[in-house]
């Protein structure tokens, strides 16, 4: 503990540095998964080529695109943007198929009648299947933050890795402590990150929880009959 | 009035749902298609707001042809109502209802007490408008389709079978509202169902429908019911099989003056007035509407 006191200043620095790099990404990922989630939803025919493909770029070890990327992007290895772009990647890896499967969740019936009484093509999909396929999205959302979360940790290999300075250094110098503090704070930025993605969801999707809980209305009406 | 023109619809597929159709809907009655499923109806339905386009033939809405029309503004100025209300899940009820209007931008406030007065006219608690459709019953959400179908003041109101998914209680009761709000507002409705008993409950004009959506006959439910075109249409409308020819069971004495009537297999299938055991002869003109009520309300039981 008195080691923490101590050191304060940096394990706050590196916990907002940590903050930084694994949001970035996170909202990267969730903004480029949407058109990649639609056109899987809406082009049957290429969907699981697509799906594979991105399926497969999780395949790849992080620190190997951690390492390669400086390259493709003809940054310094030490540049932040490497660590930002490969988590980004990652994101939409695990992102993309969920996102597919959020828009699959629309029901055809709404959308149909959102056509029917005059939608354009642009407002049905911002204003109806958007927002309907919100909870997937979340859903998804939420796993790909604490996964960026703990992921990032693996960039202080290459000088960007938030409060996976700590592991390295702990470990480096035989001190347990400095890990464990290491550990506790990146969960409670995982923690942290989110109740905000759930607090969000609430004030966003406020019609979600009257749906869920009709449609358990409706389950539990339909088992006991 | 709304006209097809040896309209033809071949899916891609290359099912033949639609095989060169004539109609002329008139304006400021209902027109119901019927017919089993699979036999062209809701085709024919999204044909008038170009949900569908036909693949020869043309569709008119007073004299307009509009294959030349802007699709998303033609569907603005007609009422559509779906089965399973079709309702935007995550807005309340007094958005949906506003939904059009919305879109074509009329301001948040006026839509909104336009909305309320909607709810008024569909039989709706204004108390409801600040729910989800999902807290609201099937017949509320029902309602609620229909009095966003109403919201633009369309002349023409497509109806999809939208009382299908309710209990039958419900059912008849929307039916009867139906009707109410049709002397009302006097709009050109056009309604699809597989139910031949709410084709004649609703209809002004009935067209059966044969698969590919050849018209078996079409006229009122009166002259259907007197002279059925073919077996097919009889057997549709049950006369083949003896269900809407009633007799007089003089074996049975009912309370009143009332004397039981029976179909052709000998079931009990209604009432008919008969003081001093004459059965009462309606003034010609007015609809029989009593004795087919009371041979529904049997038919359910």
């Amino acid at each position: 503990m008195q080691w923490l006191w101590d050191n304060l200043d940096l394990v706050v620095g590196l916990s907002l540095e940590h903050i930084q790099l694994s949001a970035l990404p996170i909202v990267i990922g969730f903004i480029a998964c949407i058109p990649l989630g639609w056109v899987a939803h809406r082009f049957r025919l290429t969907r699981a080529i697509q799906l594979t493909l991105f399926g497969i770029l999780f395949t790849i070890p992080s620190l190997a695109l951690f390492v390669t990327l400086p390259s493709v992007l003809g940054t310094k290895i030490l540049n932040p943007i490497n660590v930002v772009v490969a988590l980004a990647i990652y994101a939409v890896a695990i992102m993309v198929r969920g996102a597919a499967d959020a828009f699959d969740a629309v029901p055809g019936d709404v959308t149909r009648s959102a056509t029917a009484v005059g939608f354009s093509a642009v407002s049905r999909f911002w204003t109806v299947e958007f927002p309907l396929a919100g909870p997937v999205l979340l859903a998804n959302l939420r796993v790909v933050s604490v996964t960026t979360v703990s992921l990032l940790s693996v960039g202080a290999l290459v000088g960007n890795g938030g409060l996976g300075y700590l592991f390295i250094n702990g470990y480096q110098r035989d001190f347990p402590t400095e890990v464990m503090i290491g550990i506790v704070f990146t969960l409670v930025i995982a923690i942290v990150f989110d109740q905000i993605l759930v607090g969000l969801g609430r004030i966003l999707m406020p019609w979600s929880r009257t749906m869920a809980s009709a449609d358990r209305a409706a389950r539990r009406a339909g088992g006991s009959a | 009035m709304i006209e097809f023109h040896g309209v033809t619809k071949e899916f891609a597929d290359g099912t033949l749902a639609v095989d060169d159709f004539d109609l002329v809907i008139p304006s400021r009655k209902t027109t119901v298609l019927v017919g089993s499923s699979g036999c062209g109806k809701t085709t024919l339905l999204r044909m008038i707001n170009r949900m569908v386009d036909p693949t020869s033939g043309f569709v008119d809405i007073d004299g307009e042809d509009i294959a030349q029309l802007e699709p998303v503004k033609l569907r603005r100025r007609i009422g559509y109502v779906m089965q399973n209300s079709g309702l935007l899940p995550h807005r309340k009820v007094i958005d949906n209802v506003a939904t059009v209007p919305l879109l074509e931008g009329v301001p948040k406030r006026e839509a909104h007490a336009r909305a309320l007065e909607l709810l008024d006219t569909v039989g709706l608690d204004r108390s409801l408008a600040n729910r989800y459709p999902s807290q609201l019953s099937g017949g509320q959400q029902q309602r609620v389709g229909v009095a966003r179908g109403l919201a633009v003041d369309p002349n023409i109101l497509l109806m999809d079978e939208p009382f299908g998914a309710v209990d039958p209680i419900v059912r008849a009761d929307l039916q009867q509202e139906l009707i109410r709000l049709q002397q009302e507002l006097g709009k050109t409705v056009v309604f699809v169902t597989h139910d031949i008993d709410e084709a004649f409950l609703l209809g002004d004009q009935v067209v059966i429908l044969e698969i590919g959506a050849h018209i078996a006959q079409k006229g009122t439910p009166a002259e259907i019911l007197a002279n059925p075109a073919n077996d097919f249409v009889a057997n549709f409308i049950g006369s083949g099989r003896g269900k809407r020819r009633l007799t007089v069971d003089a074996s049975v004495t009912s309370s009143g003056d009332d004397l039981v009537l029976v179909d052709g297999a000998g079931y009990a299938a209604g009432v008919v007035d008969a003081p001093r055991g004459v059965i009462a002869r309606p003034d010609s003109g007015s609809k029989s509407r009593s004795i087919s009520n009371k041979t529904d309300q049997a038919g359910d039981a």
